[in-house]
């Protein structure tokens, strides 16, 4: 296919292919264990990230479609089902317990294993030193451990599935009194302390990340690369970070008062709760304290997600347009504006709590302010397509995909904002669309916009470009066939988080709706397989790559070899000269930013 | 390996500490969460405040104490002092234990008391917020001692500045902080 451009050899790879080795290094042998296990180089790093990103990815969305055929077919009976689960789906029929079980499972593992740890663990780690010109991390070790605690969270987690009281089913939300109090419900017992005990590791895990993406963004920065010559990409993994190491410390502090409630008798959630008819002794908590610390860290969570996303697609953007990016400055105003918003808006998930409504009114002004920094993203990722060379890629269409529903999601995230009409939306229908359409779809489609950019890098060969287009259509339109009728239940009234609808008149009408909704879930799901076969597929047997800079593409990362070892640049480290976003200058197709400034250039 | 560590640029600040930093802003962010709930409890009705036991005033004097050795320490490493150094870091360790078995004796005090967890939310964070204090300096006496240790190590002839800096450092930071804590609970009580 024609994704190679034909003008790579021209002068503006400075970096010569392959340059000898440098032989007074020396040759540390690397065993199987140091090279692909206890790695401490970043990009091995990353793939571990992404692969166990994957298979989280697979079971979470496998969750979804056991509960999807549920909501579409309540009435149902799926023998196979008892033979997966057990006792989970009595007679063929997913039992409620099982059915909150899973709802919470695919919550927890997609917001935080797949689109936290799998995205930012992988691009964060495979892009920085990469793209700044760093032979490895700050500190290498401390990244090594990020993924290590990453993994032991996971291996807690997907313990918690095969407990005899089920996994924890309150909600990825996890709120008292449902995880506070063990006989609250089965999932709340050993499920609960599970969940925790896995999510203070990913805490300790997000932290070792964060911290050293920061440090190496702004210490490890080759000679010329300053601030304000950075991709976007790179400002993107940098204010993600921020948020994360500012952010999920105040989540830990609430997830340590939480195991006092639950193990050491402490009251700081709980107050006045009957049991089985049963009044128990705490009194002065407040479960609305935890929403709080919960969503101080979840509203910035939901841009941690984003933020990556936002930053791949602003460079594939501009990569296959040849185009400069329209309005850099901007993009990172933005991104600060939006870093900085992030901490003062988590209220607007609090409307309905008996929140004061003077209170309120401040978290609408701020919430409805993010709309300004997003809508100037989006104008600017439009400008920068307009009229442009664009070729469609995979990579490509992914990340157009990703304007178009960051689009359609922030829209409608402008109705919840309001506080009046969010006591009609709120837990309803309507959020899940609006979240599923911004953050979980539009920052899978970054994630898979970045992959299918940066797998020449990764493993040397590329994806399969027939797959990836079949990848892309179906999950395009299934994304929207599936959220879209969403918000109509929404409006309509209908609240998340219920097994069955059967008792309303009023949500009847939706039955086929919810049908076809499952059904789509399921293709889309299936195409999702597709695409992990082709991923690994071609790390054997796809195309290989045969010249450095396939997608004639400005940034650092193209001037390594095309299977860069640990350190990365053979020679030295490149030196940098101007931005990444000289396409189409002068005359010339791409001029990468190694290139020093002509005289006779002009001004960007 | 090396090739890695050989750093093309020159650094105006060591990586540890700067990496320090970040996770000290990250640090103070749980501690922000912990002391902004306490606030919106203590204005709910029936809240009963704690009385900081007195013995915490000591605790504040053996932690200043401690920043003022530590302080010493770092000085006595620049100038290559290592007999004064080894007996600078030893203080600021035995300091800093006796820093936390004061906050034990606090607790015991405050238990005895009737502040328990079942019988008191104001007590229950008093608990787990200064608890969790004195387990941030725990790691700070942990990183002394090795240390310490270190300086025992007469086969490395090699004079870094930079672990001590950056312990020292984070012993600050602990101190800054139980100030804060200290304040804190003096006002809103
Ligand atoms: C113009 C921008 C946006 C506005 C005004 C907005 C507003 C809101 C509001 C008010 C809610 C609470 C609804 C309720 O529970 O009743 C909400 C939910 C949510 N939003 Fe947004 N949003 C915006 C953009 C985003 C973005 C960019 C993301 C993610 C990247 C996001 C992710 C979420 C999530 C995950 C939830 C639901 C969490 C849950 O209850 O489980 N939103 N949004
Ligand atoms: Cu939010």
């Amino acid at each position: 296919m024609s994704n190679e451009t034909s003008h790579v050899h021209s002068s503006t790879v400075s970096v010569p292919h392959e340059t000898h080795h440098e032989v007074h290094h020396g040759h540390h042998h690397e065993t199987f264990l140091t090279k692909y296990v206890f790695s401490q180089d970043h990009k091995t790093i990353a793939k571990q990230f992404l692969i166990t990103g994957m298979f989280w990815a697979l079971l979470g969305g496998l969750f979804s479609v056991i509960f999807r055929l549920q909501l579409g077919f309540p009435d149902a009976k799926f023998p196979w089902m008892e033979a997966l689960l057990g006792e989970w789906a009595k007679g063929g029929q997913l039992q409620a317990e099982a059915y909150y079980a899973l709802v919470t499972m695919h919550g927890t593992v997609l917001v935080f294993f797949v689109l936290t740890a799998g995205l930012s663990g992988t691009f964060s780690n495979f892009l920085i030193p990469l793209q700044v010109g760093a032979r490895d991390m700050a500190s290498p070790f401390m990244n090594m451990l990020s993924y290590w605690f990453f993994f032991i969270a996971s291996v807690v987690m997907l313990s918690s599935l095969f407990v005899q009281t089920g996994p924890f089913s309150g909600g990825w939300t996890a709120y008292p009194p449902l995880s506070a109090l063990g006989e609250a419900s089965p999932g709340s017992k050993v499920g609960m302390d599970l969940w925790l005990v896995s999510m203070a590791l990913f805490v300790v895990s997000s932290l070792l990340g964060g911290l050293n993406y920061i440090a190496t963004v702004l210490n490890m920065r080759t000679k010329g690369m300053s601030m304000t010559r950075m991709p976007l990409t790179i400002w993107a993994f940098f204010f993600t970070a921020v948020l994360g190491v500012l952010s999920f410390p105040v989540l830990f502090s609430g997830f340590i008062l939480l195991i006092f409630d639950r193990h050491f008798g402490t009251s700081f959630y709980l107050s006045d709760i009957y049991i089985n008819g049963q009044a128990l002794p705490n009194e002065g908590g407040s479960a609305i304290l935890y929403q709080h610390l919960f969503w101080f860290l979840g509203h910035p969570e939901v841009y941690i997600i984003l933020l990556p996303a936002m930053g791949m697609a602003s460079e594939i953007l501009s990569v296959n347009s040849r185009k400069p990016i329209f309005g850099y400055m901007a993009m990172i105003g933005s991104l600060f504006a939006i870093t900085i918003l992030a901490f003062l808006v988590w209220a607007h998930h609090m409307f309905v709590t008996g929140l004061n409504p003077f209170l309120g009114a401040f978290f609408v002004l701020l919430t409805l302010l993010i709309a300004v920094p997003s809508a100037i993203k989006v104008f600017n990722w439009l400008t920068t397509i307009w009229r442009g060379n664009i070729r469609f890629t995979p990579a490509m269409l992914f990340a157009l995909g990703f304007v178009s529903l960051f689009i359609s999601g922030g829209l409608t995230g402008i109705f919840l904002g309001n506080s009046a009409l969010d006591i009609q939306l709120h837990d309803t229908y309507f959020v899940i669309a609006h979240f599923h359409i911004v953050m979980g779809v539009a920052s899978m489609f970054g994630m898979f916009a970045g992959i299918y950019h940066w797998y020449p890098k990764m493993y040397g060969r590329y994806l399969n470009n027939t797959l990836g287009y079949i990848h892309f259509w179906i999950t395009m339109v299934g994304a929207y066939l599936i959220f879209w009728p969403m918000h109509y239940e929404g409006l309509a009234g209908m609240p998340r988080r219920y097994y069955k609808y059967d008792i309303w008149e009023s949500f009847k009408q939706f039955g086929e709706l919810n049908k076809f909704i499952s059904i789509v879930a399921i293709i889309v799901f299936l195409v999702q397989i597709l695409f992990i076969f082709n991923f690994f597929y071609s790390i054997w047997k796809g195309r290989k790559v045969t010249t450095q800079n396939p997608w004639g593409a400005n940034t650092l990362e193209w001037t390594t070899p095309i299977n860069p070892g640990h350190g990365n640049w053979d020679g030295e480290i490149p030196e940098v000269h101007r931005w990444a976003y000289d396409y189409g200058k002068d005359g010339q197709d791409h001029i990468a930013q190694t290139v020093p400034v002509g005289a006779n250039e002009s001004k960007h | 390996m090396e090739k890695v560590m050989s750093s093309e640029r020159t650094q105006k600040m060591h990586p540890h500490r700067f990496t320090l930093w970040v996770a000290i802003g990250s640090i103070s962010m749980m501690f922000a969460g912990f002391t902004s709930a306490y606030i919106v409890k203590s204005n709910q009705a029936g809240w009963q405040a704690v009385q900081v036991p007195k013995i915490f005033y000591l605790s504040t004097v053996l932690m200043i104490a401690s920043s003022v050795t530590v302080f010493l320490a770092q000085k006595a490493m620049k100038g290559r002092e290592m007999a004064r150094y080894r007996l600078l870091i030893s203080a600021t360790v035995i300091l800093g234990l006796a820093f936390v078995a004061t906050q034990f004796i606090g607790f015991t005090e405050l238990w005895a008391n009737k502040i328990t967890f079942s019988e008191s939310v104001a007590g229950s964070f008093f608990y787990i917020i200064t608890g969790v204090h004195a387990l941030h300096v725990a790691g700070g006496i942990i990183a002394l001692t090795v240390l310490f240790f270190r300086a025992y190590n007469s086969k490395t002839k090699y004079y870094s500045t930079a672990p001590v800096e950056t312990a020292g450092l984070y012993w600050h930071f602990v101190d800054i902080l139980w100030i804060y804590l200290f304040v804190f609970f003096l006002l809103v009580s």
